[in-house]
């Protein structure tokens, strides 16, 4: 097989991976304060027509974005333990989900 | 027969993209899923990652483009309040479906799950698509990042299977029209 030249480092892959990982877990986490908190919920609405909403899906992009750019740096050119990396967005994702879920985040909903 | 534009947008947010994200899924699934040392000849891999290339990438972008429709297009005259006085609440989905306690957990579980799990869809398929991008037909040669892939494309579909099938019950109980 000639076309498939030098082997590539994963580090690259493990990087986007992770990203992903941290922007479900900061989506769930902007999820949940939000709901604790009404002024964050207000400070989160960044397009009222969509209210908060609009606001943690933007933190949570911008947090895999900014996870992506700095852990694909760091990587850009090595070998990690990829496997390891892999678990570490498992748990992340795991969260992410929990903290999405209403019954979970009703849990810290701000009283009155 | 005919639709409002409310109803056209809530036809290309549910159903148009949807369909296309289901189909991209199921290719971008059989491609990753097959792309085992063994079962395929180095001429079959590269054959076969052009292919994967454009599911991986098409389920992203239709990821995308169902979120941000659905949010900033769709989601407002959801959730919009109506002027005082107003008692027809049919324009007002979120309102309605509050306004009966046999509704209400449509929008208190079934929205507030949809709105939120939905957007993990985008994510996680723009990482493998971009992984599948990287490695191209190489992809062969590291088994665990392509099982890595299959886990992560499967846990994308499944958020966008939620906020569908949720989207589907709510659009039921409570169309935008």
């Amino acid at each position: 097989m000639t076309t498939m030249g030098q082997p590539k480092p994963n580090g690259p892959a493990a990087a986007a991976i992770l990203a992903a990982g941290i922007g479900v877990f900061v989506l769930g986490l902007m999820t949940t304060l939000a709901e604790a908190s009404a002024a964050l919920g207000n400070a989160l609405t960044l397009v009222s027509s969509a209210g908060p909403l609009s606001g943690k899906v933007a933190v949570a992009v911008l947090a895999d974005l900014v996870a992506w750019i700095v852990a694909g740096l760091a990587w850009r050119e090595r070998d990690v333990a990829f496997n390891r990396a892999f678990g570490i967005t498992l748990l992340l994702i795991a969260g992410g989900f929990l903290l999405t879920f209403p019954p979970f985040f009703d849990l810290f909903a701000a009283k009155g | 027969m005919q639709l409002t534009d409310r109803e056209l947008w809530g036809v290309i947010h549910g159903m148009g993209l949807g369909a296309l994200f289901l189909l991209a899924f199921g290719g971008g699934l059989a491609g990753l899923w097959s792309l085992r040392e063994g079962l395929v000849t180095p001429e079959g891999v590269e054959e076969r990652t052009p292919r994967l290339l454009v599911g991986t990438w098409v389920m992203a972008i239709v990821a995308w483009l169902t979120v941000l429709v659905g949010t900033f297009i769709v989601y407002p005259w959801y959730r919009a309040k109506p002027p005082a006085g107003v008692t027809d609440l049919a324009a007002y989905p979120r309102v309605l479906l509050l306004s009966n306690p046999n509704t209400a957990q449509w929008h208190q579980f079934g929205m507030e799950w949809k709105e939120h799990v939905a957007w993990i869809a985008p994510l996680l398929a723009t990482a493998v698509a971009f992984v599948v991008l990287y490695y191209g037909a190489q992809l062969i040669r590291h088994p665990e990042v392509r099982r890595a892939l299959l886990v992560l494309f499967t846990l994308a579909f499944a958020a966008a299977a939620v906020a569908g099938l949720l989207g589907a019950f709510i659009t039921k109980a409570a169309p935008v029209a």
